[in-house]
């Protein structure tokens, strides 16, 4: 039996950024490991540990992996996404600082699993220094030849493999896979159309696959546990631990490695310290900045993908932002759409204009000026943009407005002119939104 | 005021050639090559987006369009000290937007401005992935974060 909550990815060791200290604590010993093992192997271990991707769609990295194409005679490459733009995520900077060589081993596993030519780490240009750091422990690793041309000799197999560090430069689209592959193919960051699925055509128009830093750091533990310990640990549908971000009104904020499935309440007020002043909570966004916001009265949900899918929420990337009793959340709502509204690529009209017209609507009623209909336009604003788009750009900055909207309606009621207020509600587009959470007062 | 030449030394060169060594294809070290181009001369104007085109075998125009797209990369110089403030959820919980409107009235410049003395450029930045050091700022590259008004003040003030 294992112990609680244990720390795979962010254990307290100290200086285990070195190769050295890495290796002592049992560093590389899983690729090794892996080398000696058929792909077919190396899948069904991850399959079998059912780990879901942490990027935020939650997708099984087992089944990801079984779809790249065996045996063609063309460059398989992977793509490890550490963009981390989401307004409200800050995890995947503690792995490059505190565990680097943890998914450089991953990664080899990986490598390994879909006989990889390379990897690109692609981490986002305003981490300029964890970008340093993840180059320096790349070096390192080359050094002690665990990549390159000396992995046929450390590894004692045919195997060899490169990995390579790439910068962005501030784009959050970039942390779409396809925009991803676009960007670090050198262009505008736009993504593209599926199908075909990067695992047929990806980057440069090879099998390509995209995971999330945490996803290819889990690897290496669920190989050093074994998949059957790993899947016991936390929820059962969604298990492992995960990195949670804690920011904005709790006394402790930052980066906590648990096993998923604790509640949201025991997350805020046990593990962060509760909100500063002993306030009460207004409203929790459960995964980043496009995940739809949760009202105090929700906060003991289970924090995994199928329990907050329940309650019309995602996971995302765990990154859970806190606001108390007096925070103004028609100034989240109009932030959060500026948000969008400035880092929508411009490629799809329903994103382009969509985000754009939320955010005007917002700033018209934030200054005074709404009426009770631009709520309902806010609502059939959203309702067009959703699933009318190619990447999911479109459909975050829909069900984060929408989910302020519909669920805290009587706020928002408040800051609206009332001479208008006789208006028939459109109920009918908010109903086909989220019938059961909507809140609507007449 | 002296003209500066647009272009990569010897020694840089080297370096645009790592670059091109690690992507299967020359277009892939476009942001590198570019991101050396900012941090050089704090800008890419246009003679600098030409001869990395020529540098790279791309179009002027793809040059353009990826310098446009990406807003880390900036066509008008930039100050010694670029000032990123977050103003985005995490951090306008904790008041980083009243942050970004005292630096903008100590300094006397809006959005995507810069000093008369060049020395200060501000910028309203996205969430830059600081949030539990909320609020936060970088300046050029370092983050700073758990700022409140004195300490900002005294940040700037040496700088200046």
């Amino acid at each position: 039996m294992m112990e609680k909550n244990p720390k795979l990815l962010l254990p307290e060791i100290k200086d285990l950024h070195k190769i050295e200290v890495f290796e002592q604590n049992g560093g590389y010993q899983q690729a090794r490991k892996a080398m000696k093992m058929e792909k077919s192997e190396i899948i069904d271990i991850v399959k079998k540990s059912n780990l879901r991707g942490r990027g935020g769609a939650c997708f099984p990295t087992g089944l990801k992996w079984s779809f790249m194409p065996d045996g063609i005679d063309k460059p398989n490459y992977l793509a490890v996404n550490g963009d981390e733009a989401e307004p409200g995520s800050f995890k995947d900077r503690r792995i490059f600082e505190f565990n680097p060589h943890l998914l450089l081993e991953g990664i080899l596993i990986a490598g390994k699993a879909m006989n990889l030519k390379a990897a690109y780490i692609y981490i986002r240009g305003e981490y300029y220094l964890w970008n340093k750091l993840m180059q320096a422990a790349v070096d390192e690793a080359y050094e002690f030849g665990y990549f390159g041309e000396k992995m046929k000799e450390k590894f004692g197999t045919d195997f060899q493999m490169d990995v390579y560090v790439h910068s962005g430069a501030g784009a959050y689209i970039c942390g779409e896979e396809t925009s991803l592959m676009n960007s670090l193919e050198g262009g505008r960051g736009y993504p593209r159309y599926k199908p075909p699925f990067p695992a047929q055509v990806g980057l440069w128009g090879m099998p390509t696959t995209v995971n999330n830093v945490e996803t290819i750091a889990t690897i290496p533990k669920i190989f050093e546990i074994g998949p059957e310990a790993y899947s016991s640990l936390g929820a059962q549908g969604h298990p492992g631990t995960l990195l949670y971000g804690v920011s904005g009104h709790v006394n402790k904020p930052g980066v906590y490695e648990l096993e998923t499935g604790i509640t949201l309440r025991s997350l805020i007020y046990v593990v962060c310290g509760g909100i500063p002043g002993g306030k009460n909570i207004k409203a929790v966004i459960p995964g980043g900045s496009s995940m739809p916001v949760l009202s105090a009265d929700e906060i003991d949900v289970a924090m995994d993908e199928e329990s907050l899918k329940k309650i019309g929420t995602h996971i995302g990337t765990g990154g859970v932002m806190v606001m108390d009793e007096d925070t103004d959340l028609l100034k989240v709502t109009l932030r959060i759409a500026h948000f969008y509204h400035h880092e929508s690529c411009g490629q799809c009209t329903p994103c382009r204009e969509g985000c754009g017209w939320l955010e005007k609507t917002l700033k018209r009623i934030y200054n005074g000026d709404g009426t009770s209909k631009d709520l309902d336009l806010l609502v059939s604003v959203c309702n067009n943009i959703e699933g009318n788009t190619i990447c999911a750009l479109g459909d975050a900055a829909a069900w984060a407005v929408r989910g302020f909207v519909n669920k805290f309606r009587s706020d928002f009621e408040k800051r609206v002119k009332a001479k208008r207020i006789f208006q028939a509600p459109n109920i009918a587009h908010a109903k086909r939104a989220t019938a059961d959470t909507l809140i609507y007062e007449s | 005021m002296e003209t500066t030449e647009f272009k990569f030394t010897e020694e840089e060169l080297k370096e645009v050639e790592k670059y091109i060594s690690k992507y299967p294809d020359k277009k892939a070290a476009v942001i590198p090559v570019l991101w050396m181009a900012q941090r050089k001369f704090r800008h890419i104007p246009k003679p600098m987006m030409e001869y990395i085109a020529n540098l790279l075998d791309q179009s002027y125009s793809h040059i353009y369009g990826v310098v446009t797209f990406y807003t880390m990369f900036s066509q008008k110089p930039r100050g010694k000290y670029h000032l990123q403030v977050c103003t985005n959820v995490s951090c306008m919980l904790r008041e980083g937007d009243k942050i970004y409107q005292m630096i903008s009235n100590k300094l006397d410049i809006k959005n995507n401005e810069v000093t008369s003395d060049g020395v200060f450029s501000l910028e309203e930045a996205e969430c830059m992935g600081a949030c539990s050091g909320a609020p936060m700022m970088a300046i050029n590259e370092d983050f700073h974060e758990n700022l409140d008004i004195t300490k900002i003040d005294q940040l700037i003030d040496s700088l200046k």
